[in-house]
Parts: C-alpha cells; structure tokens; sequence
C-alpha cells in the first residue's frame, strides 16, 4: 500500500530543505546499484572534506590512517540483499561488512540502512536501532543512505507515536528519528555540515508494493 | 558566572563586556536574524495554541514531579537501569563520581548538558583525576578555554573564527586555518578519538518519559549519540523538570524547542534511549547505565504558586535572543549558568541569593522575553517577583525605602515633584531641559538630556481645559500618571483638546497618583498595592466607561498589574477586575471611542516614524492602532526595523545601568534615522523623555511627540 504522493512529496521537500539527497528507487536491486554508484563517485574521504587531510594530532592522524579501502557498511539488509550488494562491492573493490563496526570508528564511507517510518511534517526517518551495529553505522558513516519504503511515511509525529511507544515498552531500546546530515553551527552561527556524524543524508523512496 | 560583589562591581563586569566590539557585533546580527528565522520557522502554525499546549503539559507534569519520578524509577529500573537522586550539584557529582570509580573509569566523553553545567561537573572529574572532553563543538571550545558557556543553545557564540584557529592551532600542534568548514572538521578528527577512547558517556537529557523510564536527547551534531553508544557506562544527568508522563507531551515540547531555538522545524537527531541497550565495549554486552535526578531547588519551585511555571522552561534560550540587554553585554555577565530572563530567575533558585542579586534588577520590564518564550512563561513578572523576595530577605536600600515612604502618601509626593519644579530653575537654562545637573545626579546621564518639570502640573490646568459637552454618550477619566502630570502636562492637554466637538466628556479624579509600576520595578510590592488601592478608591466615584491613560507603561500595569496585585484581596479583588476592564490606551481609544476619521485632520504629509512602547505592543498586544492613527491624521507613515524593541527607557532602569539604557536608546535612534523621518512619534511619555533626550543629545533634526499632540496640532478647527 503506498502512501499518498503527497505526503512522499511532502516529506522530499521538508528533507531537501535540511540539505538531504532524494531520489526514487522502484526497488531493491535499484537501490543497491546506487549504493555501489555513490560509493564510486565518492573520492577517498580525504576530499569530503572529513578532515584526514587536516593537520591534526599525532593520535588523531594515526586513526585516518587505519583506512585502507573504500568501504560500505549495511548492518541491517537481509542475507539475500547482503549478498546482492557483496557481488556489487567485489566487482568495484569496496569492502562491505555488516558487523565489527567497532574496528572502523576512523570512519567508512557509506552507511546503507532500512528506515522504520518516516515522519512526512519534517521529513524526518524513524529508525529502530536496537543493534549496536546498525547505531554505528548510522552515526560513523560520512555518508548515510536511508532506503525509506513510502508506505511507511506518515504525516506528523504524532502518527508513528502508538508504534514508537510500544517499541519503548519493549526495553532495551534505542530508537533514532534523523532529519538531514549532521549539522553544527557553533562558531560564528556559520552551518557547517557533518560534525560528528554523516557528512550527507541520502533518502532512496522505495516505491515498489 | 557572577562574581560581582555589589551592583557596583556589577555595572564595573557590564562595561567591560560592552566594549567587547566583536561580541556586540555577532550578538546583534543574530538578534536580527533571529528575529526573522523565528517567524519563518512557525509560519502557518497556531503558535499561542502550541505554547497552551506545551505550558498546560509542563505544569501538570509538575504538579506531580515526585509521582512521576517514582513510576520513571520503577521502568528504568525493570530495564535494567541505576537510578539515583540527587538533592545537591555537589550530591549529584559525588555520584557520578562514585560510578566513574566503582567502573574503574579513566577516560569520559560528554554531550551538552546545562545541567552538569549548573552542578560544574567537570571541575569535580577533573579533581579526581579523569580525562573529561565535552563533545559539543561549542561546549568544547569553551572547555578548552576554561569559561563557561554564554548562551544556553550555542555556547560559544561570544568567539570569533580567530579565536577558535587559535584555540585549535594550540590544540593540535599544528597551526590551523582560520576557515569554519575546516576547523569543524579538525574538531571532527580530533574528537573522534576521544569517543574512541572513552569508558563512560556523560549525556543530559531533554525529556524522561515516566511510562517507559525512557530518555529523549535532542541534538544536532551527533555526539550525544556517539556518547550514548560507544563507551560500556552510560550516565544521563537529568533535571527533576524534565520528567513528562509520556512521549506525547515530549512530542509538543519538540514541535517548539527546535524552531525557537535555532528556527530549524526538528533538530537533526532526536535520541529515544530505554533500559541497558547492546554494547559491545562492555564485558556482559550490555551498557552500564545510570540516570542521575538533580533536585538543586527543582521541588521547591514546583511547590511554589509564584514561580512553579519557571519549570516549565525547555531550555531553547529564546528569552535571551530577543533581550536588548543580552544583544548588548551577552551571557556572561547577562546569567550565572542559566542564561537571559529564564537565568536571573533559575540562578536565584538553583544557585543562590547571592548570585542573583545583582543580575535580577538587570531588566527593562519590556517583555520581548514573554513574547518569546515557547513554554508561555511570565519572565519580567518572575524576574521582578526574585527581585521582591531577596529585598524581602535582605532588607532594602535606602532609596527604596525613601520612594516607599514618599509614594504612599500622595500629597507628600506630589509637593515633592512641585518643589523640584522650583529647585530645577537654576540648571535648565530656561531650556525645558535640565542642564548642568550637579554631579551626584547627573552621574552617567549625559547620554540624554533630561526634561524639566514643568511649572504648572497637568492637575493645576485641568479647570481650565476641561471639556463642556453638550451631551455625552461617552463617560472617560483621565489616568494622567506622573510624567505627564508633573513633566509633560501639554500631553494630556492635547489628548482633552481632542474631545471638543465630540459626544463625550472627560473626567479627572484629583486623588490619583502615580500607578505604583516604579515601586514594583524596585521590588517594592506592597507600595505597589498601596498606590493601586488608592487609584481604584479614586476612580471609584466617577462613574465612567473608560478610563483613559496616555501612557503605555501606566496602562499595562493599570490593566494587567493591579488585578494580580489584588487577586486575593477580599474587599478589593473585584474592584481591580471593574477598574482594570475600563482602562484603555490613547490610540484605541481615539480610533474606535472618539472615531477620529481622516475628515478630521488636515497637514502636510509629513514623513513620521513610529515607536511602538512595549507596554503597549506587549503588555497591552495594542499593535495596529498607533499605526491607524498616524495614517488617519495624514502622515506619511515610515516602517524600520525593530520599531517594537525597547528605547532603554525602563523608568528606574535608565537611572541605574545608564551605560545599557544609552546604547540601547542609541541602536533604536539609528534604526528611525535610517528611514529619513522628521518626525517619530509614540505613546508613552516614558519613551518621549527617553527619545527625544536622546535625540537632543545627538542633534538628530527629528521632533518626538507623544501621538496625543500630534493629533491635537492637526485636527480640523
């Protein structure tokens, strides 16, 4: 069941306004082969301006230099996905892990997740992210790719909230509601994007039934 | 932090930070942007509406703080999660420091938190030995300084792009660029290995939902998720104020905070954490987690009937964005911890008479911060509500209780304005301006000239220009107030001149005196009631519809003031609600009671400014009519910027942070010439004196007339 087009045209406009790349997808396979395409034309993380090319602290540089590949993390895609997009990543080099998140906090360059719902009003994604793994990847990737089904957008905060509030009677949880990239505007209120999480949000809308 | 002994030393820190040029430059370009980012970021929603809804939330939530903080307990508990209470800042440090030792701890990341602001957590980690970083880019800029935030949303908003290359240059070894989007990023790297590095995560939290021991975390750069997330102990250090007894009233507070903070529609990451969640860092898999409660004065100001609605505040620093005195001095000397009008209320709860002593007279009563705030919290009244209570506490100075003494008998107070009229003579030159004022008054006033007193009070004219109708379907009484009695009599003159030829009359009880709003603005309430049961008396046999009042400031506490001095006044709470619901400003009352039409008035089109008196825009939400007036009379109407910021007047104020008034008065008189008018007009004496003093001083070719006289100069004869 889809979600009236315009709450999906709702929510692009509200998250386009927070600097977040949109784009339709009609599915999986689709979606996958842009994860792999968006990891290509992404450079070293050194050129996302990420901050390896800046003149840090020893320790702190030592860290940049445990990258050694492009690599793509996808916590939470099912095993036939996983694998989909594995074939992908070998045939360009890129390394895929869905797991050990733990040993890349120097930083990867692309997170793919699922989303649980969006919120239309501030094109906002809801993400469950009861696993550590999946938290990580969203919070340590420069860039995060959200594929957000669009049966799944709803119009304001106060329709995902029965779902949420069962999820929080139903502990331990950790539930994330996201809304562009990273942002900061703490020296001279100038916005600088990617603080400390990613660097860009991309929304894919998965518009198959 | 205050540190300031006496308002001496206090006015000595308020100097100082006006000659900060860079930070008075960046406070006032963002009191502009502010001002139009906020209105865009609620366009098309029913702002009063959601400010019902967020303060209806707050203070029930607050009426049973103890309930909801037990059934917070007994969830968070179920999920696994140590609860602790902490009646102290210092209790609350000495636990969190318990678990940093009892988890051998070395190393701990922090999110923003005011709250472990107020407790000065750090200074007690430090002490102990542990490696603190604040992961906030702003928070850490100002860790690394050793000072402590100036705004309670963007904690480094004091500090230029140079100071910050510097800071980090010395932070890295390295010497950096003076380029934004590249310090951020070095701030990135840099702190990314402390997440890496860190044993505990130190985080606040905006909301603990009761139902599900839940907390929510609204951040925009990420980190308090990281903290949250990669080290094996978490603590949250929570204010008692945050508890809510669900994600729904959560969900109200978000749809205001993020917009009246920064004017973003939702923050970038809002954070649900309930019970020990997976981490992997942590011997068992599971995260050590902790929620520290901090009462520090919380349970005492929700039992309180006066100030319990302070409680209510969500922390979005929107009373300081819009405060005339913070755009100039900003928040260190403008707070304690707790920043804007919000911080001179909470630091006398949360941290002392002492601190806040000083600070609380540090307003203008101008409301721009009432207008603001998203949880509809009364600020100016709380702020001089402390300022009543620790002159209650510590017994008041002697001008307070020279004025107290003088106001409360009204033939004593009037003979001493006529016999200033008469000592006066020798200093205003024949000007009617005082000039040459000895030294002891004229301290620090030179930034405006001062009016004289008049030589005939208004009350000594009234026989002479009383209106004789023939009929009268309209019944006023005039409310002069003590300016335009003793100062500007030609004011009220020209106001009465209106009503010839109209269909009403005009009366003008002689036992009136002063409304009584200085005495309240000096703390000095019970004056205040004194004089308001005195004028309701005095009106009282009348018998009129309206009671008609030239001045803004007089008006507002006449119509909003006097019915809460008296509300539990057995005899009299009713008498203030008859009273108060006569009391109308000029401008309406000529627009829609006298119904004076353009077909009145005839003159050149002369191009005029419009101050609008706060009392008048917010105490009164008397907007338009001003404006209609000025067109109606045939002037060429000029819009600026700002026309509704305070002109540094703020009666007592001006007398006691002269160096404030003066720069405020200074920004509003450049915003007006900056439209070319030769004419500004408004409707309160207050202001008048403030203004036209100023632009006297300046030698500004602008005339400043109350509205009254204008409208009198041009109606028809």
């Amino acid at each position: 069941m889809d979600a009236p087009a315009d709450l999906v045209e709702l929510f692009r406009t509200k998250a386009e306004l927070v600097s977040a790349v949109t784009l339709r997808a009609v599915d999986m396979p689709a979606a996958l082969a842009y994860v792999v395409e968006a990891c290509e034309k992404k450079d070293a993380c050194k050129l996302l301006l990420s901050g390896c090319e800046a003149d840090l602290s020893a320790p702190a540089a030592e860290m940049c230099e445990t990258i050694t590949q492009k690599t793509i993390a996808a916590p939470d895609l099912s095993d036939a996905d996983f694998a989909a997009l594995g074939t992908l990543c070998e045939q360009k080099g890129f390394r895929l892990i869905r797991d050990g998140l733990r040993n890349h906090l120097g930083g990867i360059d692309i997170a793919v997740t699922h989303t649980d719902a969006g919120i239309a009003e501030t094109g906002t994604l809801v993400l469950r992210s009861r696993s550590e793994e999946l938290r990580l990847a969203t919070m340590v990737a420069e860039v995060h790719i959200a594929l957000l089904p669009v049966s799944v957008i709803k119009a304001t905060s106060h329709d995902i909230e029965p779902m949420v509030r069962q999820w929080m009677a139903e502990p331990p949880d950790y539930t994330a509601f996201i809304t562009g990239a990273s942002r900061t505007a703490d020296i001279e209120r100038v916005l600088a994007l990617g603080v400390h999480g990613p660097l860009e949000l991309h929304i894919v809308f998965l518009t198959e039934a | 932090m205050q540190t300031a002994k006496d308002i001496k030393s206090y006015r000595h820190e308020l100097r100082q930070a006006l000659s900060n040029e860079f930070q008075r430059t960046a406070m006032d370009n963002f009191a502009v942007f502010y001002r139009g980012a906020r209105a865009r970021a609620f366009a098309g929603m029913d702002l009063p509406a959601l400010i019902a809804d967020v303060a209806a939330a707050k203070d029930a939530a607050m009426a049973r703080m103890d309930e909801l903080l037990a059934e917070f307990t007994a969830n968070a508990q179920k999920a696994g999660v140590t609860v602790h209470v902490a009646a102290t800042g210092d209790e609350a440090n000495a636990i969190i420091a318990d678990i940093a030792r009892a988890e051998g701890v070395k190393r701990i990341v922090k999110s923003k938190s005011m709250t472990a602001e107020e407790t000065l957590l750090n200074h007690r980690l430090e002490a102990d030995g542990y490696e603190v970083t604040e992961t906030d880019l702003g928070e850490w800029i100002i860790q690394l300084r050793h000072e402590g935030p100036t705004h309670m949303v963007m904690p480094a908003i004091h500090l230029s792009r140079y100071q910050v290359a510097d800071l980090f240059s010395d932070v890295t070894g390295r010497k950096q660029e003076v380029d934004i989007q590249k310090l951020v990023k070095v701030a990135r790297r840099e702190l990314r290995l402390k997440f890496a590095q860190a044993d505990m995560g130190i985080s606040g939290a905006n909301f603990a939902l009761a139902d599900t021991g839940t907390l929510g975390i609204i951040t925009n750069e990420g980190n308090g998720r990281l903290v949250t997330t990669l080290p094996r102990v978490h603590v949250a250090l929570v204010g008692l104020d945050k508890l809510v007894p669900s994600m729904d009233d959560a969900l109200k507070v978000i749809k205001v905070l993020p917009r009246n903070a920064t004017a973003q529609a939702i923050s970038s990451y809002v954070t649900w954490i309930t019970g020990q969640n997976a981490c992997a860092a942590s011997p068992d898999g599971k995260k050590s987690m902790h929620v520290v409660f901090l009462d520090n004065g919380r349970r005492r100001l929700a039992a309180d009937p006066v100030f319990s609605q302070a409680l209510r505040c969500v922390r979005c620093g929107a009373c300081a964005n819009v405060c005339p005195i913070y755009r100039q001095v900003g928040g260190h000397t403008y707070g304690h911890i707790y920043i804007g009008a919000v911080g001179l209320v909470l630091t006398y709860f949360y941290h002392g008479r002492d601190k806040a002593k000083n600070l609380v007279q540090n307003c203008l009563n101008c409301g721009a911060c009432k207008a603001a705030c998203v949880a509809g919290i009364d600020l100016p009244y709380l702020i001089k509500e402390v300022h009543a209570r620790i002159l209650a506490e510590e017994g008041r100075p002697f001008q307070n209780t020279a004025l107290s003494l003088a106001m409360r008998n009204r033939t004593v107070f009037h003979g001493m304005l006529r016999t200033a009229s008469l000592l006066q003579k020798p200093v205003t030159g024949g000007t009617p301006y005082l000039r040459h004022l000895p030294m002891f008054f004229a301290r620090d006033q030179e930034f405006r000239a001062l009016p004289a007193i008049a030589d005939k009070p208004f009350r000594d004219r009234w026989k002479a220009v009383k209106p004789h109708p023939q009929t009268s379907a309209v019944k006023a009484a005039l409310f002069s107030g003590c300016v335009q009695d003793f100062v500007y009599p030609e004011q009220a003159e020209a106001a009465v001149s209106l009503f010839h030829g109209k269909d009403a009359d005009l009366a003008y009880p002689m036992d009136q005196t002063c409304c009584g709003l200085p005495a309240l603005m000096m703390g000095e309430k019970k004056t205040a009631r004194d004089v308001a049961l005195q004028n309701i008396k005095a009106f009282d046999d009348c018998n009129c519809d309206y009671i008609l009042t030239l001045c803004a400031s007089c008006a507002s506490h006449l119509k909003k003031g006097y019915p809460r001095l008296l509300a539990d006044d057995p005899t009299y709470a009713e008498a203030a609600e008859r009273f108060a619901a006569k009391v109308i400003d000029f401008s309406t009352f000529a627009r829609d009671v006298l119904k004076l039409a353009p077909s009145d008035f005839a003159g050149p089109a002369t191009k005029t400014a419009l101050h609008a008196p706060c009392h008048l825009c917010r105490g009164l939400q008397v907007t338009e009519a001003p404006r209609d007036m000025l067109k109606a009379a045939g002037l060429e109407y000029a819009p600026y910027d700002e026309e509704d910021v305070c002109c540094g007047f703020g009666g007592t104020f001006s007398l006691k942070f002269p160096e404030l008034s003066a720069e405020i008065l200074k920004k509003k008189l450049q915003n007006v010439a900056a439209t070319g008018a030769s004419l500004l007009i408004t409707d309160c004496p207050g202001c008048v004196m403030q203004l036209r003093g100023g632009a006297d001083n300046l030698k500004m070719d602008i005339t400043v007339k109350h509205s009254a006289e204008v409208l009198a100069e041009r109606r028809k004869k």
